[in-house]
């Protein structure tokens, strides 16, 4: 099961590693992982996507919430929830192939965010599987470059995560 | 008046705020400013170890025998990685010491300077928390958190890193102890939920076939009284696990002895048998479970326990109960009394008579007395089962007995009868060999009246034996038993049942010491004895007024081929265990 969970964080030096470090100890996988300082500076917010079934899923949450620095933990795909992932693709543009690259983000709704004569670099929001589709899509187009930022997600509605 | 402190003064300070009495540790370059902090008071007395690992367990000692924490100083680099060990035997059996280790300073921090290492990073997996101090004028809340930290919710161990600067004596500040702790992402549970315990009550009162499984979690919450109290009125079985020993009374007749691995016939029966588990500050571990599919097959769980993640890890809890496990059997005991008082017959007395009638057979039949497979060795050698029950009886089962790791332990564990908690101390999680004599030493400083016994075996007694020079030094009265078969019994044993008796690397008989001398040379009493005969004239003097003030130790040299039994079929149930010596056999679980 694929399981996306919130997780806030004192905003202190090693509580990170401490996040990390319980996954690999308890032999946990990490498929992506986002973490920035929330608009409380006091707080950070990690996005964690991970699977298991709900056995493990309920350890993981338990483990993470021993760790003294972890404030609240929430498994965003228990419930509605809106996920989005940034990316970032340098692909060959020259000659047809330069349209083509164009043609492609617009498609997607993509920005071209970089250009140079050989090169454009497109920037894309959206679910990961939309990523993953626009990858897919650049068929015969080289790609030189991918860089994906992970997974973020929020609840939908009137739900937060707050202390 | 607020005073005025150096980083290294504020540490001591706070640590005499928080009642320390004993500080086990090691000086080096780094712990310089703090060890000048120490020389300059007197109310915490520092104790010189001889290894900074026996310094983790005689903190740890001291913890368990106290339930107050245990302190550690050792230096950065070398000093912080020999702590490592103790840490982790603290972390699995969830004791509270707190390990201060210095740090080089924080301008050279990163820079692989002298004596530097990662010590946060390098002990993370094994503490529940740890501290790397930035500035000195966060010292006092840090040690405040720390020992509230260690010793609340499920307890467990602390590391503070100082590096060298935050203790310079030349830069002083306002010391100022908070009195209060405020952590907004740490809040143990205080209560269990109302409804799940009236859940639980309802279900005891119904089974037919009950057994209440306790673990350290009685031992460290506090909650033998009440465990005993729920027992009496139920009349219900009762077995405790290699950590909880002494957490139910060894002697009462309610009382199954230890189950698991090495556990009683009867008990690990009953477990297998049940329809109700009542779990309460235990963990399901895989040395009391066996193949956890085929654990107990027809039996409801219940779980207390004060960690939520401890619970359904191994065994589906049916209603589990998060809380303190004296809050909740207080509760407990209360409804159980409320509802026995209403109507006595709401347990099914014939169904519970029935049952003891079947714990009893098991018990006759094969219980730990049931034959008289202890009365003689082979040749008419000496039964380790002889000498635990020679230092019981000169005991009068009133010391605390520390143990290493191996055969020795488990006999430790299934003759010596505790009856109270806090007496039995052992590394149960981790299974540290070298465990026993420190922890000895850490039960002894806190108990300076009470006899302490340390069961080990010579394996183990060696890989901390430098320490009889610290029990010179602080003439510790400690009683030590060496039960010594010349061999690493119980690596020997698993070769003996599954490596068809290739003793690959567990004998090194042409290479032990004379114990008795060596004990001798360090001003220590010894006695050496080959002769189940001499025994109780040793104990008696050992134990009697003649060496009252006196380390003695006894090399008893013991059967060298003896087994423990019962012992768990590897993948089996609970029910599934070797009795007795059968030659040939060989499916008993392959890790030691
Ligand atoms: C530090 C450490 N190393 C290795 C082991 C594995 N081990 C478990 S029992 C044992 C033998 C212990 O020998 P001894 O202390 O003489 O006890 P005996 O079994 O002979 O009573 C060993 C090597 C361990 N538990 N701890
Ligand atoms: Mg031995």
């Amino acid at each position: 099961m694929r399981r996306l969970l919130a997780i806030l964080l004192e905003n202190e030096a090693g509580a990170l590693s401490r996040v990390v470090g319980l996954f690999a100890q308890r032999n946990y996988n990490i498929e992506t992982l986002t973490v920035a300082p929330t608009e409380d500076s006091t707080l950070s917010r990690v996005t964690l996507l991970t699977y298991g079934d709900a056995d493990r899923i309920e350890q993981i949450t338990k483990h993470l919430n021993r760790l003294i620095e972890v404030v609240k933990v929430v498994d965003l795909t228990d419930g509605d929830h809106i996920e989005r992932e940034i990316m970032l693709v340098k692909v060959r543009a020259v000659g047809e192939g330069r349209a083509e690259a164009k043609r492609m983000s617009d498609i997607f709704r993509g920005q071209i965010v970089d250009m140079t004569a050989d090169a454009y670099t497109v920037q894309l929001t959206g679910p990961s599987e939309k990523l993953d589709a626009f990858i897919a899509a650049l068929g015969d187009t080289t790609i030189l470059e991918v860089v994906r930022s992970g997974v973020s997600g929020i609840g939908r509605g009137e739900k937060i995560l707050s202390l | 008046m607020t005073e005025r402190l150096s980083g290294g003064e504020m540490l001591i300070r706070a640590l005499q705020d928080e009642g320390v009495e004993y500080v086990f540790g090691y000086p080096g370059g780094a712990a310089l400013h703090i060890y000048d902090a120490v020389f300059k008071q007197q109310r915490i007395e520092h104790i010189l170890v001889r290894h900074e690992q026996a310094a983790t367990h005689m903190a740890d000692g001291y913890a368990r025998s106290t339930g107050k924490p245990g302190v550690v100083l050792v230096t950065s680099g070398p000093g912080a990685t020999n702590a490592i060990t103790g840490l982790a035997t603290a972390f699995m059996d969830s004791t509270p010491i707190i390990v201060i280790s210095a740090q080089v300073p924080n301008e050279v921090i990163g820079t692989d300077a002298f004596q530097e290492t990662d010590m946060v990073g390098v002990s993370r997996p094994v503490v529940k928390h740890s501290y790397m101090v930035k500035s000195a004028d966060e010292i006092p809340r840090i040690v405040k958190e720390a020992f509230y930290i260690a010793s609340s919710g499920r307890p467990g161990p602390i590391v503070i890193d100082i590096p060298k600067d935050t203790t310079d004596p030349n830069e002083t500040f306002d010391y100022d102890y908070p009195e209060t702790v405020s952590l907004r992402s740490y809040s143990p549970a205080t209560r269990g939920h109302g409804g799940q315990i009236r859940k639980a009550v309802a279900a005891l009162m119904r089974a037919k076939r009950p057994v209440i499984y306790t673990g350290g979690g009685i031992v460290q919450g506090e909650a033998g009284d009440m465990l005993t109290a729920i027992a009496r009125m139920l009349g219900y079985p009762v077995t405790n696990t290699l950590m909880g020993l002494g957490g139910y009374p060894g002697t009462d007749r309610q009382f199954l002895g230890m189950l698991g691995m090495h556990g009683t016939f009867e008990a690990n029966m009953a477990m297998h048998e049940a329809d109700l588990i009542f779990a309460a500050g235990a963990r399901f571990d895989d040395r009391v479970t066996n193949n956890p599919t085929k654990f107990a097959p027809d039996a409801k769980v219940i779980h207390v326990d004060i960690d939520p993640a401890a619970i359904s890890k191994i065994v589906n809890a049916d209603i589990p109960i998060v809380g303190p496990v004296s809050e909740v059997l207080t509760e407990m005991a209360r409804l159980i009394d409320a509802a026995l008082e209403e109507d006595p017959e709401r347990i099914d007395r014939a169904a519970i008579d029935a049952w003891w009638g079947r714990i009893d057979r098991w018990r006759r039949t094969h219980g730990l007395d049931h034959d008289q497979r202890h009365r003689a060795g082979t040749n008419g050698a000496m039964l380790p089962q002889h000498v635990i029950q020679a230092v019981y009886r000169a005991t009068q089962g009133e010391a605390y007995v520390t143990s290493d790791v191996g055969q020795h332990q488990m006999f430790a564990a299934q003759y010596y009868k505790f009856d109270a908690p806090r007496r039995w101390i052992n590394s149960g999680g981790l299974g540290t060999m070298g465990f026993g004599l420190p922890a000895a030493m850490g039960v002894q400083f806190a108990h300076p009246h009470d006899t302490v016994a340390c069961i080990t075996g010579e394996g183990s007694f060696m890989m901390n034996m430098q320490e009889l020079s610290t029990c010179m030094q602080y003439a510790l009265p400690i009683k030590i038993v060496n039960l010594n078969n010349q061999a690493l019994g119980m690596v020997k044993q698993w070769q003996d049942m599954q490596y068809g008796g290739r003793h690959s690397h567990s004998t090194y008989r042409d290479a032990l010491p004379d114990f008795k001398a060596l004990a001798e040379s360090f001003g220590h009493v010894a006695y050496r004895v080959d002769d189940v005969g001499e025994l109780d004239g040793v104990m008696a003097d050992t134990f009697g007024p003649k060496h009252k003030d006196d380390l003695v130790f006894i090399d008893a040299h013991i059967d060298p081929d003896e087994h423990v039994y019962p012992m768990a079929i590897k993948g089996g149930s609970m029910a599934d265990m070797v009795l007795e010596r059968e030659p040939g056999r060989d499916d008993i679980r392959e890790d030691v």
